[in-house]
């Protein structure tokens, strides 16, 4: 958690934002973020993202789904309570295998979707600062960090010259924390400095 | 040119002059307004047929399942039969939402939303006839595997109707999950442009905090392909676990490996049914004719005609066998007892509803008709539910022993309860079509410049250019944003 100063610019149309990015990165300019409505195939590479691991971390959660049902039946039908159920085996390899499919689905889905909230963040009563209320609905919002050796004057008319609208300077926080969506953000760093001035 | 491009022959998605605004707009905005008195009314209804459900599973807990008009020769009926039914309908929430989105078919993502919810709601109702059927349902926790003190004594893993209970809960767990992660966006896209704080508030939980960051969005993404990729199996997979309970039985009728296809089909094709009949409501209701065009329609109609024909074939195909396999009972069973016999009016029912009158549908002009539309998929979903009767009651009503040969009726409790799904069913959807987007903003957003009507028009221009300075065109268009080359990649998909 930290608070920053950000140069904040909109812009209405992807057209314009893929070459505003390009331009922003050859600056030398750090964004923070872009903020789309939908996903915009390619901003990622375009803001030199790297691939998510998201698909290898189902995988290892499927097979800790399939290894948990096959160890856990074959447990119970050999080891913990061996029972004659009309003479079938105790290791029925084809009849485990529903049980055994299921669960490598239901592992790899819960354990995604968790980790996909852990990572980006995202729970219940997380709060996080909006950029621009339009960033949701229809407007591409860039922010970019301010740094000691930025020039934000200089900024400012760059990413005007680029195509970005509404440009303007927000201090806030970037990082999340606990809020409701209807109170005021909370700026924290600001806070403990002004309690250490008092 | 823009940067995504396809063929102005495709139908376009979304009807109309839209921007990015525009779509917010009217799939949002009934979210804010107030609801009109068909709401009150419908919803009203609902809750009054969920009390009765209600009412009635209480006396039938109370009194134990004597109260249901099932007896020794007949043991599944009424109960058995809505259980199938609605995981049947479930399934085309699921195969829109995940089958669909593998096979890249664009027309998905105008009906994905409400067809996902549907399919919760469905699992929902279906849930509730196996575990009251019970009869001890405080027991009902004894179908899962725990180490407990009797013994202790484990589920038996080799019996299908275990395989039941892990299948329809990780379907509902799984459909749940893919549903809400689709939902987080467009949450906070109500969130970021409520006026009200209560709204901003409750969108503001609901949204996980949500801002539309680009990486959130790549994981988002990945994401929901997986998930794809795991509910299209899974759903395949519920349904034939389900004929499982059939199918591994001894009893004539039900002991064919037809089955698993078969049901598999036949829930495909009552769930696009049901996903009709809701459409058709909240595109008329809510407003949505341009998302949830004739275009859309026409596609589902095609997937209904499809599989009711491919649910016509099982049916030959198991009088067929009936005949070829000359086992005497299974004659007996389909060509005296099914076909023929007390309870041969509903095979009658089934054969009409579910094989004649979709074929229909071969005709354009049906399929793109509104009213014949919706007519047809109440006659599906009504020839659907007969199937899952004649599969249980017909193979069971006249049993190896001819004493105990027997007819069977539902009794009050049996119909109540199945009013009572509808009564849950129809006050979550009620409630879903007022307060959830019933259709998926963010993923209409993202093909509305390939595949909305007005963006279309302004395509015909190059496409009227010979194909050699087309090529040139979409080529220079490269060089010239060469970092926008994955959104050209995208296009063609």
């Amino acid at each position: 958690m930290a608070v920053k100063n950000f140069v904040v610019a909109s812009f209405s149309d992807e057209a314009v934002l893929f070459p505003a990015v390009k331009k922003v990165r050859t600056a030398g300019y750090k964004i923070h973020d872009v903020y789309t409505p939908f996903p915009v195939h390619g901003l990622d590479q375009a803001l030199g993202l790297r691939e998510t691991s998201l698909h290898t971390a189902g995988f290892i959660y499927g097979i800790t789904g399939t290894t948990t049902a096959l160890s856990c039946m074959s447990w119970v039908f050999n080891s913990d309570w061996p029972m004659n159920i009309g003479g079938k085996p105790h290791f029925p390899l084809p009849a485990f295998i529903p049980i055994t499919f299921e669960l490598t689905v239901l592992f790899s889905a819960v354990g995604m979707v968790l980790t996909f909230c852990y990572l980006c963040q995202l729970a219940p009563f997380v709060k996080k600062h909006i950029f621009h209320p339009r960033q949701t609905d229809d407007l591409f919002v860039m922010a970019i960090e301010v740094t000691a050796k930025t020039n934000t004057e200089e900024l400012k008319s760059f990413l005007a010259s680029v195509g970005g609208q509404q440009i303007n300077e927000q201090r806030a926080e970037a990082g999340w924390w606990y809020g409701r969506f209807d109170q005021e953000d909370r700026l924290f760093e600001t806070k403990r400095v002004e309690a250490v001035n008092a | 040119m823009h940067l995504k491009y396809e063929s102005t022959l495709r139908e376009p998605l979304v009807d109309g002059v839209k921007d990015y605004h525009q779509v917010t707009e009217d799939i949002i905005s009934p979210i804010e307004a107030k609801p009109g008195k068909l709401w009150y009314v419908g919803f009203f209804i609902s809750l009054l047929l969920l009390g009765f459900g209600v009412f009635s599973v209480s006396w039938e807990v109370y009194y134990g399942t004597g109260v249901w008009n099932l007896n020794k020769t007949i043991g599944w009926g009424w109960d058995i039969t809505n259980f199938v039914w609605w995981v049947g309908i479930g399934h085309a929430g699921t195969l829109i939402s995940a089958i669909l989105l593998l096979f890249r078919q664009g027309w998905r993502t105008g009906v994905n939303r409400a067809a996902e919810a549907m399919t919760i709601f469905a699992v929902m109702c279906a849930g509730q006839f196996p575990i009251f059927h019970m009869g001890r349902v405080w027991m009902a926790f004894f179908v899962l595997p725990y180490p407990n003190t009797r013994g202790p004594l484990w589920v038996n893993f080799n019996s299908p109707l275990l395989w039941d209970v892990f299948a329809i809960s990780t379907y509902f767990t799984v459909s749940l999950l893919f549903w809400y992660s689709g939902l987080i966006p467009d949450f906070a896209t109500v969130r970021d442009r409520a006026k009200t704080k209560l709204r901003k508030l409750l969108y503001g939980i609901a949204s996980f905090g949500w801002t539309g960051s680009t990486k959130h969005w790549q994981r988002h993404e990945a994401l929901s392909l997986v998930l794809a990729g795991l509910s299209t199996p899974l759903v395949l997979s519920v349904h034939t676990i389900v004929s499982f309970d059939f199918a591994t039985s001894v009893i004539p009728g039900w002991h064919t490996t037809i089955f698993p296809p078969y049901f598999v089909a036949g829930a495909i094709f009552s769930g696009f049914a049901m996903v009709q009949t809701l459409l058709i409501i909240v595109r008329k209701v809510l407003n949505l004719e341009e998302y949830i065009t004739l275009g859309h329609m026409e596609a589902m109609n095609k997937v209904i005609v499809l599989t009711g024909s491919v649910v016509g074939c099982a049916y030959l195909t198991e009088l067929f066998m009936a005949w070829y396999a000359a086992v005497p009972y299974e004659f007996a069973t389909f060509y005296k007892y099914r076909a023929a016999g007390p309870l041969g009016w509903s095979y009658w029912i089934m054969m009409t509803c579910n094989v004649i009158t979709p074929q229909v549908f071969w005709f354009s002009k049906m399929r793109r008709n509104v009213a014949v539309t919706f007519v047809m998929s109440i006659i599906v979903n009504i020839g659907m539910w007969f199937e899952r009767f004649v599969i249980i009651c017909t193979s069971l009503y006249r049993d190896y022993l001819p004493s105990s040969w027997s007819y069977y009726r539902p009794s009050w409790p049996e119909v109540g309860f199945y009013m009572g799904t509808f009564g849950l069913f129809f006050t979550c959807f009620f409630l879903f079509a007022k307060y959830f987007p019933v259709i998926a903003v963010a993923e209409i957003k993202s093909v509305l410049k390939t595949s909305g009507e007005s963006f279309k028009k302004d395509m015909e221009k190059y496409e009227e250019q010979p194909a050699e300075q087309f090529v040139a065109g979409l080529h220079h268009h490269e060089d010239h944003h060469h970092d926008a080359h994955g959104a050209v990649a995208h296009a063609h998909n």
